[in-house]
Parts: structure tokens; C-alpha cells; sequence
């Protein structure tokens, strides 16, 4: 069984990018994955339907601080739209993919991502009808 | 880097006077133990030098009591099923208790689902079993009692003395998993009163591969490795002369030392903990504070999940674990700190620190050093931290 870390996740973890809180945030996702009991908060802001900003907060093991701070890596600069497809597993490749127990701490971040992004449609007023759940 | 392991309940160091005991086994005296002739000869006396030394160490009557295995796991494997199959016309009940090593709950649970029924005894706050609940669940079909000694995560030590004196006025065997006892503390089958005892070689500085399952005389246990006529007709199998050899030698050591490190482990596994309580806020200890092995000392770091802990450890050079969430494989948190009532969020924050013959204060001084800021770091990136 394959249960190393790739360098990529390693990096994440030793330097996580985007801790913390965004005060104004548009959107927030507060999630905990009923699996293993970690939890995520991800903050997006976002300004004419592009995210400018994210950041997150975890309290999990490795891959779920290293997939945290990958998905607010892969948000910034998307519109709304283009976030809502990022799925786990993109999120997991784009780490040098994940050991296979870990695979679903990956879910975490699309979850804390979908969730922020309607958190943000909700409070603007926006159609939550495209938002996958 | 500086290296700092502090995990010996999962394997421990070869002693290097083992590896030299060894040595000789391999290439010069060779022999098959079973075989007539010198080289078999030569072999054969090492295997009974290294029975005794065992014997000794356990202070078991007879040597022939103690029979070679492959490890702990195979001797909890032996014990519960060899005693459940010889007694199967006595009764299908077995008792153990909810904090045990998986290789006896989960051949507990094998034997459930065989036709045989299991108690699982609850433990309190601080892991120890519930006298009164075990009493009660006693019955005319009870076969076995399988508990623990000192439990691996948290070094908590049974009262096993008691649990064998409940247990032998109602006529059941009695069988202990002693693997973090060994070589910890002192473990006299006479004076614990216990039928079936399993150890493990490479926990207390013996090789890995090799273990003992010691089985009073006259008790009944089938053999569960059916062949050879080998440890008299209880487990066959060529017998691993370099190993048995290995763990001989590590029990001789045991015996001679233990009491003296013992001592030196239990202060710096009290320097290790007061050092971790004074530094840093909101830690909790899980075990017994005082009915506990010397060198072990688990600690929940609340707002936080234990790998991350490990992995930051690791990257300074310090070795250590957790049986909870996430980590070993199992994504549950870990059973013996739910059973003795913590929280799966505490228990999945919990490290494991165990302390062995290599260890220095000034590991544990390194440790201490460099683990507040990796915890401050770690909680002001958790989202159920507030400062």
C-alpha cells in the first residue's frame, strides 16, 4: 500500500499557502468530513464574478492541510463558474496525487470550495440553480 | 539532522550485544535444530539457553513452558484460538476487554463469527477494566479471559493479579497479551497467577520475527501450525536458531537491567511530560497517571489532528506516534481512547510518546524545544482554535 507523501503534498504542508480568515470574505464553506473528523473553513472574495482572494483554515492531517491550501491556490483568479468544476481529483493531480486512504481528504476541498461558492451566490442574490451539490 | 526516536512501543533498537549473540547462527553454527547430529546438536543447546533465559526472565517453574513463535501476533493468535478449539466441548464464551491490541480483538472478533461468543469488558476514564463487569460476565460457558498487561498507547498497566484471582475461582484459563509489559516492568507468571502469556522479541530490544508464547503446564491449547514435531508438538516449524538466539539473549538483558533503566526511563519520561504541560496550554494526558509503564506517555493536543503533529516532528528528526485518526492506516480515531471515554475530536490529537534505552535528556530537552512552536503553528491554522 502506498502511503508516502509526494514532494508536492510535503511542500503544501510545510508551507501551507493562504492560512487564515478574509474578514469581508463573499463566500464561507465550514465543512467536516464525517470520515476521519477533520474540518475545513475556506474563505473566498470575490469581485465582478472573479475570486480574488481565498484563504482556509484546517485542523487535519497532511493531505487535508496540504489539499487545502492547494484548492485556494487553484480558485484564485477563476470566475465563480470556472471554480465550480474544480473537483477532488483535480485538486488531488495537481498535488502529485494523493496516497489512496487519503484520497478522501481531497473531498474536503471541494466540498469547503462548493460551499463557499454558494455561500456567495446566496448572499448576492445569485441563481444557485448551476451549483452542483 | 538530529535523530530522536521516541516511538520504542512500535519496535525498539536491536541491543547490540543481541546482534552479536546472533551473529554466530548464521553462517558457523548453522544446524537444524532437530537434526541428530553436532551441527543440529550445537543448534539445539542455543534454542534451550534461550528457553531458559525467557523462563527466567518471566520466572516460569519449567522452561519447556514457553513455547518459540514468530512474534506477539502469532502468540495472541495461538493462545485464543488453540484454548477456544481445545475447550470447544466446554463452552463458546470468551472475555476480553475493549482497550486490547487488534491482534487480540480482531481474532476475538474471527472466533465471534465462528460460532463462539465475546465479551468485551468497558474500562474506565483511565483505561482499566472494570472488575465488577467482569465478574458479572462470567459464566458456565466462559473458556477464556484474554486481557491485556500494559496497553500499548497508553502504557496503562491492568490489575492483573486481581482479574487472574476472579477468574481462577471460577475455573476459566486466563490469558495475558504482555508484549509492552516484557522487559517494562517485572512480569512473574507465578506471582501474576496467569495460564497463557505472549511476548514479542523486537519490544524490548530483542530482533523482530521472533516471540514467545509461555502456557502453563498442563494447560490445554491446541496447535494452531499443524506439521513437525516441533516445540512439542505445539508449534511446528524449523525453529529460527538466530532469532530465538537474539531474543535469549534480549531477555538476559532484560533481566539483568530492567530495574536499573527502568528508573532512568521513568524520569525522563516525567521530564518529557512536565515539560509538555508547562509549555503548552490545553493538553490533556490519556492514561493512568501513576498504574502506567515508565516510558510511556500519550498527550492529546486539543484543535489538532495527530498527523500533523507526527509529520512536523519528523521533519526535526523526532519520531514518534498516534494510534488515532487518519494515521495508521485506519481512519477511525483509536478505539482504546474512545472506550476510556475521550472525545473522537481529543482523541484525535493524541501522540503517543514511548521512551527506550537509547534516549537521552537531551532528546528529550530537543523535543522540548521544538515542539511549542510546531503546536502554536499548527492551532493558529485550526479553525476550532480561538487564542
Amino acid at each position: 500500500m502506498e502511503r508516502e507523501y509526494s514532494e508536492k503534498v510535503m511542500d503544501h504542508f510545510r508551507n501551507p499557502r493562504n492560512v487564515g480568515e478574509i474578514k469581508d470574505a463573499s463566500g464561507i464553506g465550514k465543512v467536516g468530513n464525517p470520515v476521519c473528523g477533520d474540518i475545513m473553513n475556506l474563505y473566498i472574495k470575490v469581485e465582478n464574478d472573479v475570486i480574488v482572494n481565498a484563504k482556509f483554515k484546517t485542523m487535519g492531517c497532511g493531505a487535508a492541510i496540504a489539499t487545502s491550501s492547494m484548492v485556494t491556490e487553484l480558485v484564485k483568479g477563476k470566475t465563480v463558474k470556472e471554480a465550480q468544476s474544480i473537483s477532488n481529483r483535480a485538486v488531488a493531480e495537481a498535488l502529485g496525487g494523493l496516497p489512496k486512504i487519503k484520497l478522501h481528504c481531497s473531498v474536503l476541498a471541494e466540498e469547503g470550495l462548493k460551499l463557499a461558492i454558494k455561500d456567495y451566490l446566496k448572499k448576492s442574490g445569485k441563481p444557485l440553480d448551476d451549483v452542483k451539490k | 539532522m538530529k535523530r530522536v526516536y521516541l516511538d520504542h512501543n512500535a519496535t525498539t533498537p536491536t541491543h547490540p550485544d543481541v546482534v552479536r549473540a546472533m551473529q554466530p547462527y548464521y553462517e558457523e553454527i548453522f544446524g537444524n535444530a532437530s537434526s541428530v547430529h553436532r551441527f543440529g546438536r550445537e543448534a539445539r543447546k542455543a534454542v534451550e539457553e534461550a528457553r531458559k533465559n525467557l523462563a527466567s526472565l518471566l520466572g516460569a517453574k519449567r522452561a519447556d513452558e514457553i513455547i518459540f513463535t514468530s512474534g506477539g501476533t502469532e502468540s495472541d493468535n495461538f493462545a485464543i484460538k488453540g484454548v477456544a478449539r481445545a475447550l470447544r466441548d466446554k463452552g463458546n464464551h470468551i472475555i476480553t476487554s475493549s482497550v486490547e491490541h487488534l491482534a487480540v480483538h480482531n481474532t476475538c472478533k474471527f472466533l465471534e463469527k465462528n460460532g463462539y461468543s465475546v465479551t468485551y469488558i468497558p474500562v474506565d476514564k483511565y483505561g482499566i477494566i472494570d472488575l465488577e463487569a467482569f465478574k458479572k460476565s462470567i459464566t458456565d460457558e466462559t473458556i477464556l479471559v484474554t486481557i491485556m498487561y500494559a496497553n500499548n498507547e497508553t502504557g496503562t498497566v491492568e490489575p492483573l493479579a486481581e482479574i487472574t484471582k476472579i477468574a481462577k475461582e471460577r475455573g476459566v484459563y486466563l490469558h495475558t497479551d504482555a508484549v509492552q509489559a516484557v522487559g517494562k516492568i517485572d512480569v512473574n507468571v507465578e506471582e501474576l497467577g496467569v495460564d497463557l502469556l505472549s511476548l514479542s522479541g523486537h519490544k524490548f530490544c530483542g530482533p523482530k520475527g521472533v516471540g514467545a508464547l509461555y502456557v502453563r503446564r498442563g494447560t490445554k491449547i491446541a496447535p494452531m501450525q499443524i506439521g513437525g514435531h516441533h516445540e512439542r508438538n505445539r508449534r511446528a516449524g524449523t525453529e529460527n536458531v538466530p532469532a530465538i538466539v537474539g531474543i535469549g539473549k534480549a531477555a538476559e538483558l532484560a533481566g539483568k537491567n530492567m530495574a536499573r533503566e527502568a528508573a532512568r526511563i521513568r524520569d525522563l519520561r516525567d521530564r518529557l511530560q512536565e515539560g509538555i504541560e508547562k509549555s503548552i496550554k490545553e493538553v490533556r494526558l490519556n492514561g493512568h497517571p501513576a498504574r502506567r509503564l515508565p516510558n510511556t506517555c500519550n498527550i492529546s493536543f486539543e484543535y489538532l489532528e495527530g498527523e500533523s503533529i507526527i509529520l512536523n516532528l519528523d521533519m526535526e528528526g523526532v519520531a514518534v506516534s498516534t494510534g488515532s485518526a487518519c494515521t495508521s492506516g485506519s481512519l477511525e480515531p483509536s478505539h482504546v481512547l474512545i472506550s476510556m471515554g475521550v472525545s473522537p475530536q481529543t482523541a484525535q490529537g493524541s501522540i503517543r510518546f514511548s521512551l527506550g534505552r537509547v534516549n537521552t535528556k537531551e532528546d528529550i530537552d530537543y523535543l522540548l524545544k521544538i515542539l511549542p512552536p510546531i503546536i502554536e503553528r499548527l492551532r493558529k491554522m485550526s479553525p476550532l482554535y480561538k487564542e
